[in-house]
C-alpha cells in the first residue's frame, strides 16, 4: 500500500478515535458552563452560548461540594500513604526476603485476588460496625489499606534488585530495617510513585464502598455525593456537568502529570507477570 | 534479626490487612450463605435461621437470577471480544510506523481510563438522551429515527456495553502495545521476504506472539466485566424492565437494600463460582492451543 | 532521607484530618440534634430550623437532606451499621417496619408530659398510622395523598362538562382529550418506574390477606384496577415511558403532553412556581375517580419518630414539639403546599381559602393506609415491576395477577414463620 496514503489512513483514524475519547469529556466542560436549562433543546448546544459560573457556585455554597471534594481528597489520600507503606513492604519481603512458606502463601494470594471485592463488602460492613467505624472516615479506608495487586506490583519490581547489594549490605552490619529504608526504597522509586498512583485513583473513584458505609452527608465522597445528585436533580443537567467536572479533573490532571509512571506500572503488572 | 523474622515482619501488616478486612468477611459471607440472614435477624439474632442450601437453590429457582444472569452474560459475550478488538485495534494503529503524535494520541485514548464511573455515567446518560442527546441529534441529520436508547429494553444494554467499552479500551491498549513492541522485528522481516502480505503477517506473527498477552487481557476483562455494577446503578437503576439488572446489582438489590444478606451473599458466591468456571474454561482453551 | 520526606507528606494530611474534625464545629457547647429530612420538605424545614433555635438556645439542629429515592434503603443501611440520626420524619408506609425492627422509642410518656400538646387534634387516621401494637412510636408532620392534577383549558377544549368521578367517565374524557389533542400528545402520565399511579388506583381493595400473610393480587378488584391501567396505555392514552425520559415533567405539563398528572401537595407549590403566568387559572386539583364513583388513595405522609438509640431524645422531643405545633404547620403549609394532619390549621385561611387543597381535603377523608407489614416496600416494588411487565405485553392481566401474588407469597414467607413461631411460643 501506498506510504502517504497508509499515513492518512492511520492517523485519519486514530484521530477519529481521539475524538471519540475525548468528546464526551470536553463536552462536559463545555455544558457545565452553560445556563441552567440551556442544554436541554434540540439541537443540542455544541458551545455555551451565554457562559456562567452559576453551576460551580450553586455547587459549591448550596450543594456543599467543597465538603465532598475534601472529604475525597483525605481518604484517597490516608488510602495511598497507607497502602504504599504496607504494600511495599510486602512485596519487598515476598520478592527478596525468604522465609516459610513464602511461595505458598504468595500463591494463595494470587487466588485471592481472583474473588470480586464485593463478596466480602456486606459482612466487613457488619465487621466494622462491631469495630465502630461504619460512618468514619478510617471506616471508608479499610478496604484499600492492602492489596494483592499492589504487593504483586511491587514484588516484580523489587525482584531486579541484585541480591549482592542487600547481602553486601548485610555483611557490614545493617539491620535488615536500615537495609529496606536506605537500600530498598531509593531503588523501589518509580514503582513507588505508579503504586501511589494507582492507590489514589482507585480510592478517589471508589463508589460501592463510600456510598454503603458513610451514611452522613457530611462525611460523603465526591461520586457518592454525585451519584445523589444526579438522582435528585435528574432536571438541572448543567449542575450534574459541573459536579462530573469536579469529580473528573483531579485525577484526570494527576494523570497527565504523572502518566510515564501510571502507563509503566501497568506494563511491569501484566506483560512481564 | 534474621531475614526470616524480617520476611514476616515486614509483609506482615499487609497480610494482617488482607487477612482481617477481606479473608475473614468472605469466609462469614460464605457462612451468612448458608442462613437467612435478614432485616428481622439484624433487629434480633433469635430470628435468624440456618437453612443450609436453601438460598441457593431457591436462587436457582428464581427468574429474576436467570435474567441477571443473562443479562451478565450478553454483557461479557458481546462486550469483552468488542472491548479487545478495540484496543487491539488502536494498538496496532498506534504502533504503525507512519503514525504521528503518538504521547499525545496514546493519552487522548487513555484518558476515559482514569474517569470516574459515576462522572463520565451521567455525562453519557445525558449523550444519549431520546430528546436533547448529541446521538439521536447526529442519527436525525442522517435521517434515522431517534432511538430511545436507555428506555427501550432492547437498546438499554447495547447502550452500556458501548460505554464500557469507550470507558476501558484504552486501559487494554497500552497492555498491547507493549506487547507488540515486545515482537522481534525479524520475524516480521523473514515474513516479508517470504512474500507474506500486510494481513498474513498480522495472522501468522502478531497474533501467535500476542498469545500469552491476549490470554491475559481476556482474562482481566472478562473478570472485570463480570463484575458489572456502577453502570447500570447510575444510568439505568436496573431497568428498563430489568434489562439492565446484572448479578452484582441484584447482590447489591437483595444485600443493601433489602438487607437480606443471606440471599445476598449467595449471589455473591454464584457469580464468584461462574468466574472461576470461565476463568478456568479460558485457561484450558488456551493451553489446549499451546498459548502458554 | 525518606523518612523525612514521609514525615512531610504526614503533616498536612494530619493538619487536614484536625482541620476536617474542627469544620464539625467542636467548639459549639451547643447539643446537637441530627435530623435527617427526605424531600422537597426536606428543603423546606431548614426555613423553619433558625426560629427553633432561637426559641432553644441551647439546642443545634443538624439538617441533613435525603433524597427521596434511596431514603428507605439509606435509613436501613444506617440501623444496619448503629449510625441512625436522633429524630427523623419516617415515611408512614415505613413505620411498621422500624417498629418490629426495634428501631423507634415509645412516645406515649413523652407527649402525655409535654403541657398543651393536644394529640385529639390530629386526624385519626394519621395518627393511627404511628401506632403499632397500642404504643404511639410517631407524630404525624404533614400527610399527603395522590389525586390528579389536570388541565382545566384542554378538557373545555375537548368537550368534557364535568370533572369524571368514576373510570368510565375518566376514561371516557381521557379519550376526548386524546381525540383533541392529536397522536404526539396524551392525556394523563402514568410514569412506569413509579408504583404510586397503580398503588393508588388499585387501593381500593385490600392488597394482602390473613393478617398480611398472603397476597391477594387474584382478586376481582385488584383484577379490574390491572385491566383500567392497562387500558390507558394500550389506547394510547398514556405514554409507556419512565419518569427519566420525560426532561421536566412540569413543563411538559405547561406545554400540554398530558392533561392529567396523578402527584401530592407538594405540586401545588411546584406548579404554583413553575408554570407560566397565564396558566395560572387554567389548572387545577380533582378527587381521584374509583371504580364506581370517588376512590380511595393511599394515605401516605410521613411522622416524627426519634429512635431508640438516640442520645439526644430530650432535644428531639423539643424539635418534633415545635414542628407539630399549629402555628409552624401553617407557616409551613404556606411554604410546600402540603396539608396539616391535624384539624386547627386547616380553619386558617390561608388552608381553608385554598382552591387547590380543597380537592386534597375531600380526598383525605377516603384515604387508606397501606398494609402495615415490614415487607410493604419491597412488595410495592414487585408491584411496580409487574405493573411495567404488564403494560409491555409481556404479561396478561391474570398472568399478572398471578405473577404478583406468587412473588408477595415469597416474600411474606419469613413473616409467616415468625407469626406463627411467636403464636406456638404464645400458645405453651
Amino acid at each position: 500500500m501506498n506510504r502517504t496514503l497508509a499515513t492518512a489512513i492511520v492517523n485519519g483514524l486514530l484521530l477519529a478515535l481521539a475524538a471519540l475519547s475525548l468528546f464526551p469529556l470536553v463536552w462536559m466542560l463545555s455544558v457545565s458552563f452553560m445556563q441552567p436549562g440551556a442544554a436541554s433543546h434540540f439541537p443540542p448546544p455544541l458551545l455555551p452560548a451565554d457562559p456562567t459560573l452559576h453551576n460551580y457556585r450553586e455547587l459549591f455554597v448550596r450543594a456543599g461540594m467543597g465538603r465532598y471534594f475534601a472529604n475525597s481528597l483525605l481518604i484517597s489520600i490516608g488510602v495511598t500513604l497507607v497502602s504504599v507503606l504496607l504494600n511495599t513492604m510486602a512485596g519487598y519481603a515476598f520478592a527478596k526476603l525468604q522465609f516459610a512458606g513464602r511461595e505458598k502463601m504468595f500463591r494463595s494470594l494470587l487466588a485471592v485476588m481472583v474473588i470480586p471485592g464485593q463478596v466480602a463488602m456486606m459482612p466487613l460492613f457488619l465487621l466494622l460496625k462491631q469495630m465502630g467505624l461504619v460512618n468514619t472516615y478510617a471506616g471508608a479506608m479499610v478496604p484499600g489499606l492492602a492489596g494483592v495487586f499492589g504487593i504483586f506490583l511491587v514484588r516484580q519490581y523489587a525482584r531486579s534488585i541484585p541480591d549482592e547489594l542487600l547481602d553486601a549490605a548485610r555483611i557490614d552490619g545493617a539491620s535488615e530495617w536500615r537495609i529496606y529504608w536506605q537500600v530498598v526504597l531509593p531503588v523501589l522509586k518509580p514503582i513507588l510513585v505508579t503504586l501511589a498512583i494507582f492507590s489514589f485513583l482507585g480510592a478517589w473513584n471508589d463508589f460501592m464502598w463510600p456510598l454503603i458505609v458513610l451514611s452522613d452527608q457530611s462525611l460523603q465522597t465526591l461520586p457518592v455525593a454525585l451519584a445523589s445528585l444526579s438522582r435528585e436533580h435528574v432536571q438541572d443537567n448543567e449542575l450534574m456537568m459541573a459536579g462530573s467536572v469536579v469529580t473528573v479533573l483531579p485525577v484526570l490532571l494527576l494523570f497527565l502529570s504523572l502518566q510515564r509512571y501510571y502507563m509503566q506500572g501497568l506494563l511491569v503488572g501484566s506483560v512481564k507477570g | 534479626m534474621s531475614t526470616r523474622t524480617a520476611g514476616w515482619l515486614f509483609a506482615g501488616p499487609a497480610l494482617l490487612v488482607i487477612a482481617l478486612f477481606f479473608g475473614l468477611p468472605v469466609l462469614a459471607a460464605l457462612a451468612l450463605s448458608l442462613t437467612d440472614f435478614d432485616i428481622y435477624a439484624l433487629a434480633d439474632i433469635r430470628n435468624l435461621r440456618f437453612v443450609g442450601i436453601d438460598n441457593y437453590l431457591a436462587l436457582l429457582q428464581n427468574p429474576l437470577f436467570w435474567k441477571a444472569l443473562g443479562n451478565t452474560f450478553y454483557f461479557v459475550l458481546v462486550g469483552v471480544p468488542l472491548s479487545i478488538a478495540a484496543s487491539l485495534g488502536a494498538a496496532l494503529l498506534l504502533h504503525a510506523k507512519v503514525a504521528k503524535f503518538r504521547p499525545f494520541f496514546r493519552t487522548a485514548l487513555f484518558a476515559p481510563v482514569v474517569t470516574t464511573v459515576v462522572a463520565v455515567a451521567v455525562i453519557w446518560r445525558y449523550l444519549f438522551h431520546t430528546k436533547y442527546g448529541m446521538v439521536n441529534w447526529g442519527l436525525s441529520s442522517l435521517g434515522i429515527e431517534p432511538v430511545d436508547w436507555l428506555g427501550d429494553p432492547h437498546w438499554a444494554m447495547p447502550t452500556i456495553i458501548l460505554f464500557a467499552v469507550w470507558k476501558n479500551f484504552g486501559y487494554n491498549m497500552i497492555i498491547f502495545l507493549a506487547g507488540l513492541q515486545a515482537i522481534p522485528e525479524d520475524l516480521y522481516e523473514a515474513a516479508r521476504i517470504d512474500g507474506a502480505s500486510g494481513w498474513k503477517q498480522f495472522r501468522h506473527v502478531t497474533l501467535p506472539m500476542l498469545g500469552p498477552v491476549l490470554l491475559l487481557v481476556g482474562i482481566l476483562t472478562m473478570a472485570g466485566y463480570f463484575q458489572l455494577f456502577a453502570e447500570p446503578y447510575v444510568m439505568t437503576q436496573g431497568g428498563p424492565l430489568q434489562s439492565t439488572v446484572s448479578v452484582l446489582y441484584l447482590m447489591y438489590e437483595e444485600g443493601f437494600k433489602w438487607w437480606n444478606l443471606g440471599n445476598a451473599s449467595a449471589v455473591a458466591f454464584l457469580l464468584f463460582a461462574i468466574m472461576t468456571a470461565f476463568t478456568s474454561g479460558l485457561l484450558w482453551l488456551a493451553r489446549k492451543r499451546g498459548v502458554e | 532521607m525518606l523518612w523525612a520526606r514521609l514525615r512531610a507528606c504526614c503533616v498536612p494530611v494530619l493538619l487536614l484530618a484536625v482541620l476536617a474534625g474542627c469544620a464539625r464545629g467542636d467548639k459549639d457547647k451547643r447539643e446537637v440534634v441530627r435530623f435527617w429530612a427526605m424531600g422537597y420538605e426536606g428543603e423546606v424545614v431548614a426555613q423553619l430550623i433558625p426560629e427553633f433555635e432561637r426559641r432553644n438556645p441551647g439546642i443545634k439542629v443538624d439538617l441533613q437532606q435525603m433524597p427521596v429515592l434511596s431514603a428507605h434503603e439509606k435509613l436501613l443501611t444506617a440501623f444496619a451499621g448503629d449510625a441512625l440520626p436522633d429524630v427523623t420524619p419516617l415515611g408512614n408506609t415505613w413505620i411498621a417496619e422500624f417498629a418490629q425492627l426495634d428501631a423507634l422509642a415509645p412516645l406515649d410518656a413523652r407527649i402525655a408530659a409535654t403541657p398543651g400538646f393536644d394529640a385529639a387534634d390530629f386526624y385519626r387516621g394519621a395518627w393511627d398510622s404511628g401506632v403499632v401494637d397500642a404504643t404511639t412510636y410517631a407524630v404525624p408532620w404533614y400527610v399527603e395523598t395522590r389525586i390528579p392534577f389536570y388541565r382545566k383549558d384542554l378538557l373545555q377544549a375537548a368537550g368534557v362538562e364535568e370533572i369524571p368521578a368514576s373510570w368510565a367517565q375518566w376514561k371516557a374524557a381521557m379519550q376526548a382529550i386524546k381525540r383533541e389533542v392529536g397522536p404526539e400528545r396524551y392525556a394523563i402520565l402514568l410514569p412506569l418506574n413509579e408504583f404510586e399511579p397503580l398503588l393508588n388506583l388499585a387501593i381500593h381493595d385490600p392488597l394482602l390477606r390473613d393478617g398480611g400473610r398472603y397476597g391477594n393480587f387474584r382478586s376481582a378488584g385488584f383484577r379490574q384496577t390491572l385491566t383500567f391501567y392497562k387500558g390507558l396505555f394500550d389506547d394510547g392514552l398514556a405514554p409507556k415511558i419512565g419518569n427519566t425520559a420525560i426532561s421536566n415533567v412540569w413543563d411538559e405539563f405547561g406545554k400540554g403532553l398530558f392533561s392529567f398528572y396523578i402527584s401530592g401537595p407538594w405540586n401545588i407549590a411546584e406548579f404554583k412556581k413553575r408554570l407560566p403566568p397565564e396558566l395560572a387559572e387554567k389548572w387545577g386539583t380533582m378527587p381521584l375517580p374509583g371504580p364506581t364513583g370517588p376512590g380511595a388513595s393511599v394515605a401516605g405522609g410521613t411522622s416524627f419518630v426519634i429512635f431508640r438509640k438516640s442520645q439526644h431524645k430530650d432535644a428531639a422531643w423539643k424539635l418534633i414539639a415545635y414542628l407539630a405545633s399549629p402555628e409552624v404547620q401553617i407557616r409551613f403549609h404556606g411554604i410546600t403546599g402540603n396539608l396539616p394532619p391535624r384539624r386547627s390549621p386547616w380553619s386558617d385561611p390561608r388552608l381553608a381559602n385554598d382552591p387547590y387543597a380543597k380537592a386534597f381535603r375531600s380526598q383525605l377523608e377516603r384515604a387508606v393506609p397501606t398494609p402495615q407489614v415490614p415487607e410493604w416496600e419491597r412488595i410495592a416494588t414487585e408491584l411496580r415491576i409487574v405493573g411495567e411487565l404488564l403494560v409491555s405485553g409481556r404479561l396478561s392481566v391474570d398472568q399478572a395477577a398471578a405473577e404478583l401474588d406468587r412473588r408477595a407469597d415469597a416474600i411474606l414467607a419469613k413473616r409467616r414463620w415468625m407469626l406463627d413461631h411467636k403464636a406456638t411460643e404464645l400458645a405453651r
